[in-house]
């Protein structure tokens, strides 16, 4: 029986992803352990790693197709003695499996927004959009009923010709739950001079070139844009002297030996997480089920790699030392720029900082990591006039702005975290109590 | 004797077979297929094409009859069913040499008989009963259609009880015809020699003629033939027949329970058709049967591994573009083609080619209601239409379904002249998944039938223009 290659769970909450590469074309031979194909989820690339040997007999799924469902097959390898007639038997044997998984297939993870998902791909012969452009194939009727539904036709895999979105795509949608944000938008009647709502963008021309949306842009967009639709954030800043903390950073980096070089971003990540521990309830996040109160300080920081902002998270920072933050903070780092982050590596999270202070950004306002209830905003350290003891004096200041999700924190225990955050930024030993 | 091996065997030349065939060989394969009669099967030799042929005649003379609203003075207009008969032979025996011309063009293999599945690949080709080749496949699909259901007591005879193929080689136009069934075979028949000048009695055991046509569409036929002299009773029982020497008695049983008899001098049995699936050799396979019809999968697979089955033979409906969709999709998914999709039994348009024609596609207006659409419904009749008035032929009219939620185009229905030919526009429609947006947009030439059509579709957002 030849041996069927499925779209891998890279992560155990990993529900589809994108075919992004193939390493080894049809008719390759393949060892156990031979890269087959590189796959990008929402955040990360990762290549596919053979189990099995054989002889790569047939690709199913083309470079570049998005929305695969975990387990659908993806490739069909053949051992000694099988021919080509062997593959369709093997494949429809597998298509047959997956369907029921398909069907009771689980609620999107809870820590990914609520997003429309295409189902599991619901023909392995069914080939992805063709011109592999930015333009969505699909049937002006999917796009009525898409627009009806506050579906993304950009995040449904289409099962018509030439990967076409049809009808029963955006039902498949609906059936398994995918409707979005439907109470805004009004269904409209249909009216003749109702313009059909439409996703194609506009002709790239000499204005300006399309860039086709990475899987990473798209979850950026549409988690930025239901952050700043559905959490009424509020802010709170306050500047907080540094001279303190960098003197104990010098101390401490002396002290290193190479071992670690701790950066302000560190200890404000170590200081955040304490001043949690503090204020338990500024660790919290809002959901329609009630308020998630998170035991530990699990602080997601906001990376900008080269593709776009992710969040890798220091687990655990209140229970973590400077040193180890520092390291595991590089590390993360590391990965986040080479596409390399395991998802377990950036989903989940209690607590986001974002530092712009490297840019030389004196303050500014963070939009929610939700299902967080809050993110601070750090910025520059920098010398600034400041009045001690009635007297004009310089000192060096960070302002740090934190942007609260009021459904889930006031303002007062938004105030109150800040002040613990001072507190131990200008007082840098407690920290290490 | 141990045969030849070919990757593809069809059984049965049919609109379903052959296009299956002729498929296979495009994509490569080595094909044979197994013929115990015509090619061409029931459509070319015994159903679709004869008929039209016939109609033909009819509509030839029904103008004759009126050509002095034309302005013309035809006198002595005479029928020779024998001649028209003659007619309907030579176009059905054009198109079957045809079909052999177009096997042979792809180098297809025609193996004359009755094929029977062994097992294993394996098909036995017999003549008069005796296996007389026997040749293996990798693949095989069952085209093997079907045929005039026949009830119990009342078989045709061919002589004063006819079926469908009787009826095609009619050596009388009978003064006094009962027709048992007002399905499309049933309705055309009593179409065709009420036309001639028969005095038709159709008889329907549901409580409508056409009975798959949308309500408003079977009303409107209902009284069309009426107004021709055509007696229509539905909700109708035919109890027995009692044949004499020179004509037929038919007891039937009304509604409310009435019992009447009809005497006719001939009767032709329209009361559906049965997959031809004995004697296929299905018992040596895993092929299931669910009453006289092969069950398959979307993908036209049955039971057995290798062996499919499409058209009549697979089940209804009982229509030869569905069977050679099938056939085609069927081979393509053998050969794994990419991109094939399902046929959508929604988006499969059925004509008949009474006086006037009807013709639909997609779902009933009462259906859509029944599946949960909130609907908008469009009519326009053919009297607004200006070349259906310079045709002389303004009876009739197109409904259109259309779901006011999406817009999606669910269903068309049309009465009145050359619909048959009309439909494809919105078989077109539903393929694409238009909603009326775009057909609304979609210019129709004038002056054509079709822009009926469009007008109909004004017409279910309110905006009909020429009525």
């Amino acid at each position: 029986m030849p041996i069927i290659i499925t779209m891998p769970a890279l992560s155990p909450t990993m529900t589809e992803g994108t075919l992004a590469k193939w390493i080894l074309k049809e008719g390759d031979m393949v060892q156990s352990g031979d890269m087959l194909a590189e796959i990008e989820t929402d955040k990360a690339t990762m290549e596919v790693e053979a189990i099995d040997e054989g002889v790569l007999a047939k690709i199913l799924v083309s470079e570049g197709t998005e929305g695969i469902a975990v387990n659908a097959p993806i490739a069909v390898l053949l051992e000694d003695g099988e021919d080509a007639s062997d593959i369709q038997e093997a494949v429809d044997a597998a298509s047959g499996e997956l369907a029921p998984a398909a069907a009771v297939k689980a609620p999107a993870d809870a820590n990914l927004a609520p997003a429309p998902r295409s189902p599991a791909t619901p023909e392995v012969t069914s080939t992805p959009p063709a011109d592999g452009g930015s333009r969505i194939l699909a049937s002006p009727l999917a796009k009525r009923m898409a627009a009806q539904a506050g579906l993304d036709l950009a995040l449904i895999t289409g099962s018509g010709p030439r990967g076409r979105i049809i009808k029963s795509d955006i039902e498949a949608v609906i059936a398994a739950g995918g409707t979005q944000a439907s109470a805004e938008i009004p269904v409209p009647e249909v009216a003749v001079h109702a313009p059909v709502p439409t996703t194609v963008p506009a002709a790239p021309g000499d204005q300006f070139e399309l860039e086709k949306l990475s899987s990473m842009r798209k979850v950026i967009a549409r988690r930025m844009m239901e952050s700043k639709q559905q959490a009424p954030h509020f802010y709170l800043t306050v500047d907080c002297e540094l001279d303190a903390l960098l003197a104990l950073r010098k101390e401490l980096n002396d002290k290193a030996d190479g071992a670690y070089k701790l950066s302000v971003n560190d200890l404000a990540i170590k200081a955040a997480a304490i001043a949690l521990m503090k204020v338990p309830d500024a660790n919290v996040g809002y959901s329609e089920d009630g308020i998630r109160r998170y035991k530990n300080a699990d602080i997601s920081v906001a990376v900008a790699s080269e593709k776009g902002l992710i969040t890798p998270i220091i687990r655990n920072a209140n229970g973590k030392g400077l040193a180890a933050i520092s390291i595991e903070m590089k590390e993360l780092a590391q990965k986040a720029n080479d596409g390399k982050l395991m998802p377990e590596e950036y989903q989940g999270g209690s607590f986001s900082i974002s530092n712009l202070g490297m840019f030389g950004v004196k303050q500014f306002d963070a939009v929610i990591n939700m299902p967080q209830g809050c993110i601070l905003a750090v910025g520059a350290g920098e010398q600034r006039p400041v009045v001690k003891d009635g007297a004009l004096a310089i000192a060096t200041v960070m302002s740090v702005t934190i942007s609260v999700d009021h459904r889930a924190v006031d303002g007062a225990v938004g105030a109150q975290f800040l002040a613990a955050f001072k507190s131990l930024i200008q007082d840098p030993m407690t920290m290490l109590l | 004797m141990a045969g030849q091996e070919f990757d593809l065997v069809v059984v049965g030349t049919g609109p379903g077979g052959y296009v299956a065939a002729i498929r296979g060989a495009q994509l490569g394969m080595s094909v044979a297929v197994i013929e115990r009669e015509n090619l061409g099967g029931i459509c070319l030799n015994w159903g679709c094409i004869p008929t039209k042929a016939l109609l033909r005649s009819a509509e030839v003379y029904h103008l004759a009859k009126t050509s002095k609203e034309f302005g013309f003075k035809i006198k002595d207009i005479e029928i020779d069913i024998n001649a028209i008969v003659k007619r309907s032979r030579r176009v059905a025996k054009q198109l079957n040499s045809g079909v052999g011309l177009l096997l042979k063009k792809n180098k297809v293999d025609v193996l004359n008989g009755h094929g029977r599945l062994l097992g294993e690949g394996r098909i036995g080709v017999e003549v008069d009963g005796t296996q007389v080749m026997e040749v293996s496949a990798k693949y095989i699909i069952l085209a093997a259609g079907a045929r005039a259901r026949d009830l119990p007591t009342m078989e045709a005879d061919g002589k004063q009880i006819w079926n469908y193929r009787h009826a095609l080689v009619a050596d009388v136009i009978p003064k006094r015809l009962l027709v048992v069934g007002s399905g499309a075979i049933g309705i055309e028949f009593a179409s065709f020699f009420n036309t001639l000048g028969s005095e038709v009695t159709v008889v329907e055991l549901l409580d409508r003629v056409l009975p798959v046509e949308d309500e408003e569409i079977s009303a409107m036929a209902h009284k069309a033939f009426e107004k021709q002299g055509m007696r229509i009773l539905t909700d109708v029982q035919v109890k027995a027949f009692k044949k004499t020497k020179d004509s037929v008695t038919a007891a039937i049983k009304t509604a409310d329970g009435k019992a009447e008899s009809i005497v006719v001098d001939r009767v032709i049995m329209a009361v559906g058709i049965i997959g031809n699936v004995e004697d296929l050799g299905l018992e040596n396979t895993k092929v299931k049967v669910d009453r006289s019809h092969v069950e398959v999968d979307q993908w036209q697979a049955t039971g057995e591994p290798g062996v499919f089955a499409i058209g009549d033979l697979a089940g209804p409906p009982w229509l030869a573009h569905k069977a050679s969709h099938e056939g085609v999709i069927c081979v393509e998914k053998i050969a794994e083609v990419t991109d094939i999709h399902p046929l959508e039994p929604m988006n499969i348009p059925g004509c008949t080619y009474c006086l006037p024609q009807v013709a639909s596609v997609g779902l009933t207006e009462a259906a859509a209601k029944v599946a949960g659409h909130e609907v908008r419904v469009g009519r326009f009749p053919f009297i607004g239409n200006g070349k259906a008035i310079a045709l002389g032929d303004p009876e009739g009219m197109i409904k259109t379904v259309f779901d006011k939620t999406t817009g999606e185009l669910l269903g068309a229905h049309m009465i009145g002249p050359e619909v048959t030919e009309l439909i494809q526009g919105y078989a077109v429609a539903r393929t694409l998944e238009t909603t009326e947006a775009e057909l609304l947009h979609t210019v129709f030439p004038h002056p054509t039938l079709s822009e009926a059509m469009h007008e109909s579709i004004l017409d279910a957002m309110d905006r009909v223009i020429h009525f």
